[in-house]
């Protein structure tokens, strides 16, 4: 016993502030959210009447206007344009890269910079390229259009009852684009170079190169850009609210939770807190659990 | 998912993808590879390469569009102000637009330097010690603890806001309950929730390291403190480059804490921002020119440091190192 305390005592002793604060702070707050999320404390009054998963089954069968299955059906349209986006661009750049070019680093940086920037920020400016004016009063994208003699393009954007969450992901995409692409870019370099040297000797063509040869090799790099994209576009926030604001046709989990815990009704936006930490658990978990046993396995 | 080698043994080429080669300072070594068979392309690929380069500018241009947008319009002279004349370059330049929000950004400003500059140095520190632990003094239980420390990366914060603020609240650290706005309150926070990255971020940089060199000190005698204080923290200095820059970067940016927990006078620049630009009534000039003001400190750290940058970017993927 005591040589145990010698041997780990120091290490322990090192990480345990860190590690109180984080069980405290992710796993005790999440466990308070989830005890609140099964009450019935729906004003600013204080109660703790235990309603089970009532505040659950109410937001998918009893949500005024169906409110909750809208806001899933949004950012289900976020997420896949979102996805295919941020994955079409990455993948290109890091295909039009990876084979050297000149002047490299500054295409990385330009690609890349956007994620420096704050969403809050970004959004500024998106707001006004994605303007819904058409025709003589058009700005943003929808003058450039105009120009282009592509008016057939020019649409309302955001402010599109059925598809603005599709538009809503461009400054995503914008903004997240260069991530992909240094993931994959990263893959590419990290290929030996035996083995497309050996897939050229055998008479490959570049096609059948990437085709056989080195898109196989990428597969856990694609997997890992989508479930990190994934679970970004579940917790878009901040974007939304500085493009839109708050409001009916741009609404997602996240921003139904901003919007109810203004009204204090507390049960309900933990409700709904907690069903968004189950989606991003749902992607995030395997991908832990599949990472350490990759570790452990070397 | 990662690199196979990824963690506690040394490096081999794994198969699998591998962003970065694991051996400390290496860093985005792989994304400065040198170019291969280009030497060697026949003549025929001429076209190719034109084609390549014709994409590479393009969309360069393509994805600047809204960096030139917003200095232009930042810069215009506001009677030049237009939403149909937004394109075009100013007839005069002028910082009229800058001077109209500066008064009500500086706050913001100064709040979020207060906030982030801290913030990022102590979750640093604490990140080096915890990261050190977990690579190098493995004590039973840290397979379980640490995939539960890296799950803290990716919670969505919705799930603890409400009894955050709660808390926060009753320890007298949030809003108008806090003598400085709740800013003392919202420096714990982004300490807290930082721990996380910078955990993974040491652990992979002393993961990386030799266990030799851990080795040879224990041989001399030294127990874990001074060997973490001694041997290990002066190794790990682009270790603390790479989570400074990384927390620096998402403390200034962060949204959802700075909403909840700042009182009026503690506002970051992000609220600040989010305040002068929500309404309809201020012109786009002005707009455009905070938005520019509040993205200098993390644009400017990412051009001047952007390989640091990198490194943080790709750790938050549980890639590398």
């Amino acid at each position: 016993m005591r040589y145990r305390i010698r041997r780990w005592g120091p290490g322990l002793l090192l990480i345990a502030p860190s590690l109180v604060l984080l069980a405290v702070f992710v796993y005790g707050l999440i466990a308070w959210t989830i005890k609140v999320s099964l009450s019935d404390r729906h004003t600013a009054q204080e109660s703790n009447g235990f309603v089970g998963l009532k505040n659950y089954t109410d937001l998918f069968t009893n949500d005024i206007n169906d409110r909750f299955t809208h806001s899933l059906t949004n950012l289900l349209i976020f997420t896949v344009v979102f996805m295919a986006g941020t994955m079409f661009f990455g993948v290109l750049w890091a295909l039009l890269l990876e084979r050297g070019v000149r002047a490299e680093g500054i295409f990385r940086t330009i690609y890349l910079f956007p994620m420096a920037v704050s969403f809050v920020a970004s959004g500024v400016v998106w707001r006004w390229l994605m303007n819904s004016k058409i025709g003589e009063d058009a700005g943003g994208l929808n003058w450039i259009f105009e120009q282009l003699h592509l008016g057939f393009l020019q649409n309302p954007w955001w402010t599109d009852p059925d598809w603005g969450m599709a538009a809503m992901a461009v400054p995503a995409i914008w903004q997240l684009s260069g991530y992909v692409m240094a993931l994959f870019l990263a893959g590419f370099r990290g290929i030996p170079a035996e083995l497309r040297e050996a897939a050229v000797v055998d008479g490959a063509s570049t096609f059948q190169l990437y085709r056989r040869v080195l898109f196989p090799q990428l597969t856990p790099v694609a997997l890992s850009a989508l479930i990190i994209v994934g679970h970004m576009s579940m917790k878009m926030f901040d974007l939304i609210m500085s493009v839109s604001g708050a409001q009916w046709l741009t609404e997602v989990p996240a921003v139904y939770v901003w919007q109810t815990l203004l009204t204090s009704d507390y049960a309900k936006a933990a409700a709904i807190s907690v069903i968004l930490l189950l989606l991003v658990a749902l992607v995030i978990v395997p991908y832990l659990v599949h990472t350490s046993r990759v570790e452990k396995r070397s | 998912m990662t690199r196979p080698d990824h963690p506690t043994t040394r490096p081999t080429p794994p198969l699998a993808p591998g962003p970065y080669p694991t051996s400390p300072g290496s860093g985005t070594a792989m994304l400065r590879a040198k170019p291969r068979e280009e030497a060697k392309a026949p003549r025929f690929r001429l076209p190719m390469t034109m084609i390549r380069y014709v994409a590479l500018y393009g969309l360069a241009c393509f994805f600047l569009m809204p960096v030139y947008l917003l200095i232009i319009t930042a810069l215009k002279d506001p009677v030049d102000v237009a939403a149909t004349r937004m394109w075009e370059l100013p007839t005069s330049l002028s910082i009229d637009s800058f001077r109209a929000v500066i008064p009500t950004l500086s706050g913001g400003f100064k709040n979020s330097l207060i906030l982030a500059v801290p913030a990022s140095i102590i979750s640093a520190i604490l990140g080096s010690a915890n990261g050190f632990v977990l690579a190098k003094w493995r004590f039973p239980g840290a397979n379980i603890v640490f995939p539960l420390v890296l799950f803290g990366i990716f919670v969505p914060y919705q799930a603890v806001l409400i009894p955050l603020v709660r808390t926060m609240t009753a320890a007298g650290l949030r809003g108008a309950n806090d003598p400085t706005g709740g800013l003392r309150g919202l420096v714990l926070v982004h300490i807290i929730y930082g721990l996380p990255i910078t955990t993974l971020i040491f652990r992979n940089f002393f993961a990386s390291l030799p266990a030799s060199l851990i080795e040879s000190s224990q041989v001399d005698g030294a127990g874990l403190l001074q060997t973490f204080f001694d041997v290990a923290m002066p190794l790990a200095k682009p270790a603390f480059a790479v989570a400074i820059i990384w927390q620096f970067t998402a403390v200034w940016n962060d949204f959802l804490f700075g909403a909840v927990m700042s009182g009026s006078g503690a506002w970051p620049i992000t609220i600040a921002l989010n305040n002068i630009t929500g309404g309809q009534s201020v012109p786009f000039n002005e707009a455009m020119a905070g938005a520019l003001l509040a993205c200098i400190p993390t644009v400017g750290v990412y051009i001047l440091l952007g390989r640091y940058f990198l490194r943080g970017v790709m750790a938050g993927t549980l890639q590398g190192s």
